[in-house]
């Protein structure tokens, strides 16, 4: 089955990509690489997660844990020797699923503040496994020795520019995946469930069946940013899975906007641009972000994207306005 | 995994008393933050996730003010009265913008005012961890309990939380004001329509949960090492605390903070790796068998 702007997907995907490695080659400098590489990791989780919030209505507060599952799976593995890349990713990917599966066939059955709820507490309990099981997990000091990356398929990742490659493309993969769920009929089933549970009800939609089926997808998706993560900084930490590393991502769907499919990627880049000239000028980040939140949460009531949108929005109907108000003019002048 | 070692502690009565104090004052102080959290639930609807955020500001204040007058009954009052006056501050000019609005904004705003807490903590006190010591009128021998010894402070902890737990769940249930609290939590329309100001009121709730977790911090000070972002794990716990004894019932929070505080205590000694599995675990359970709680509402729809 395909659909209409499957095509046009494609394109915008290849278009993007193509962008994406162009840019070290026409920006050579190494720090712009590594932004853009901790950009997709972020923008990749947020974007996940918000298949949760902004597609569904549930707000997990607990969504880290999937990151921070698919860091530590893929780091294991890999360190464990004689696994190729590729093989690794599949299993933590496919092992985050069978994760999100059992976490989520308790957590979808609850609504609202109560499914946030759940969420931190499970997200809080596989990080307190993490860091008492100190002979796997290598404890508060994180998976050490390094992850290992054998070349595969004649491409060698511990060359810094391969890896970058590999990271955009394994990106944009993942981001066209979300894009056909986003638009696909079970997409506006979830919008359906989300606007109104009632009447999905009454249309005979197994509501629990569904969001558990979209919770697992963003766990598996999520996993995916934590094996790219991993795999730049060679190491996995507990950080990844607190409950700080939920907020951030929250904070980056509403910094962007929850209803537009690229709004979490544009909150990544907001936010990492943010993180990074505050931390130029002052160590005390969490003050200046904090304040930075509160500015937009309480002043705009919305993404920025949302804002930009909005604004474009208005003028066209102001502009149209104006016109229709002017040929009214017209009219009734010829008409006199 | 130590079982035995469990077993020999419940049979020598000096280890069990010890234990059942620990237990005991973790339960309290949970309770105590815990029921300023599900009280501010209860009647507003909002779950205030700086909670712990204030906790942690009643230990500091409480200790500035006991290291300046080195008098702990002000360092208390400081502690309770300035955590309050936070609240109502942060109730009236952040939270109650958000009323009504999705919990994604709820949660961002307290995620804002955490992080602004944790770095106003390490800008004025420092980042490095405190100790404020035991207040000399609390210096005395330890009371001894069959066999077992108890500090004279961890009985007073004991018996203060539980006095004022007493005392709000009066206010609650019996008295005049308590009883247009209760019909704010249900129906705020009403209550305003007969003429009564709501807006106030919702300060006024706000502001007495927050003195809670202010007289939390304040009684925790002289027992705890002070640290910017302490108030975590408090938060995470009296979350569990919440959700286990009920979101809006001050008794439900004083059963579930005691079994909590049990479990803590005894599981120290019995199976360390576990605590917090054993935690998440009874919460997950009482989330999928009772929603709302053991002794809470029904959650309505």
């Amino acid at each position: 089955m395909m659909r209409a702007g499957f095509l046009r997907d494609v394109s915008i995907a290849l278009l993007t990509l193509v962008v994406l490695v162009a840019i070290p080659f026409i920006f050579t400098k190494p720090s712009l690489r590594d932004f853009l590489i901790y950009v997709m990791a972020y923008g990749l989780l947020a974007m996940s997660l918000n298949l949760l919030v902004g597609l569904t209505g549930q707000v997990s507060f607990g969504h880290a844990a999937y990151f921070v599952s698919g860091a530590y799976m893929f780091g294991l593995l890999m360190q464990s020797g004689r696994m190729s890349i590729p093989v690794a990713m599949l299993i933590t990917v496919f092992g985050t699923a069978v994760l999100a599966l059992v976490i989520g066939a308790i957590c979808v059955r609850l609504k609202e503040i109560y499914f946030s709820f759940i969420t931190l507490a499970f997200q809080m309990f596989i990080h307190s496994i993490i860091l008492t099981w100190v002979s796997l997990t290598g404890g508060d000091q994180g998976l050490r020795g390094g992850i290992p990356r054998p070349p595969f398929l004649g491409i060698d990742l511990s060359n810094s520019v391969a890896l970058y490659m590999f990271c955009a493309v394994v990106f944009v993969i993942c981001i066209l995946i979300m894009r056909q769920v986003w638009q696909s009929p079970f997409g506006y089933t979830l919008r359906l469930i989300r606007d109104n549970p009632n009447r999905a009800n009454y249309l005979g939609v197994d509501i629990i069946r569904m969001k558990l089926g979209i919770f697992v997808l963003a766990g598996s998706m999520a996993s995916v940013a934590g094996i790219l993560l991993s795999l730049f900084v060679s190491g996995a930490y507990p950080e990844f899975g607190f409950w700080t590393t939920s907020g951030e991502a929250i904070f980056m769907i509403m910094l962007g906007s929850s209803q537009l499919f690229i709004g979490p990627i544009i909150g990544a880049i907001l936010l990492r641009l943010l993180e990074h000239f505050v931390s130029i000028y002052t160590e005390h980040h969490g003050l200046v972000l904090g304040l930075v939140i509160l500015a937009i949460v309480l002043g705009l009531r919305k993404g920025i994207a949302d804002f930009v949108v909005d604004f474009f929005n208005e003028r066209k109907e102001a502009k149209a306005s104006v016109v229709e108000s002017e040929q009214k003019k017209s009219l009734k002048e010829r008409t006199a | 995994m130590n079982l035995e070692a469990l077993f020999s502690c419940l049979s020598s009565s000096a280890c069990a008393v010890t234990q059942v104090s620990t237990a005991l004052i973790i339960g309290m102080l949970l309770f105590m933050v815990a029921s300023g959290l599900s009280l501010i639930f209860g009647v507003l609807g909002v779950i205030n996730f700086a909670h712990g955020a204030f906790y942690m500001a009643g230990a500091y204040i409480a200790y500035a003010t006991y290291t300046a007058t080195s008098s702990f009954l002000l360092a208390f009052l400081a502690g309770a009265a300035g955590v309050g006056l936070i609240g109502i501050i942060f109730e009236r000019f952040i939270i109650s913008r958000v009323y009504g609005k999705d919990i994604l904004m709820q949660l961002l705003v307290c995620y804002a005012v955490i992080l602004i807490f944790d770095d106003l903590v390490k800008i004025i006190a420092g980042p490095e961890y405190k100790m404020m010591g035991m207040p000399d009128m609390f210096a005395l021998p330890p009371l001894e309990f069959l066999g077992g010894f108890v500090p004279a402070y961890y009985v007073f902890m004991i018996v203060t939380s539980l006095v004022i737990g007493a005392g709000l769940w009066l206010a609650i249930e019996k008295t005049r004001i308590g009883k247009i609290i209760r019909a704010l939590a249900i129906n705020p329309q009403m209550v305003g329509a007969l003429g009564i100001n709501t807006t106030l009121l919702y300060a006024a709730v706000f502001g007495v949960g927050s003195v809670l977790a202010g007289i939390a911090g304040a009684l925790a000070a002289p027992t705890r090492t002070l640290t910017p972002g302490m108030g975590l794990s408090i938060l995470i716990e009296s979350f569990i605390v919440t959700v286990i004894g009920g979101m809006g019932s001050i008794v439900g929070a004083l059963i579930a903070a005691l079994l909590i505080g049990f479990t803590r205590a005894f599981g120290a000694i019995g199976f360390p790796l576990f605590v917090d599995g054993i935690m998440f675990g009874m919460m997950a359970i009482v989330l999928i068998v009772k929603p709302s709680g053991l002794l809470g509402r029904a959650v309505p729809r």
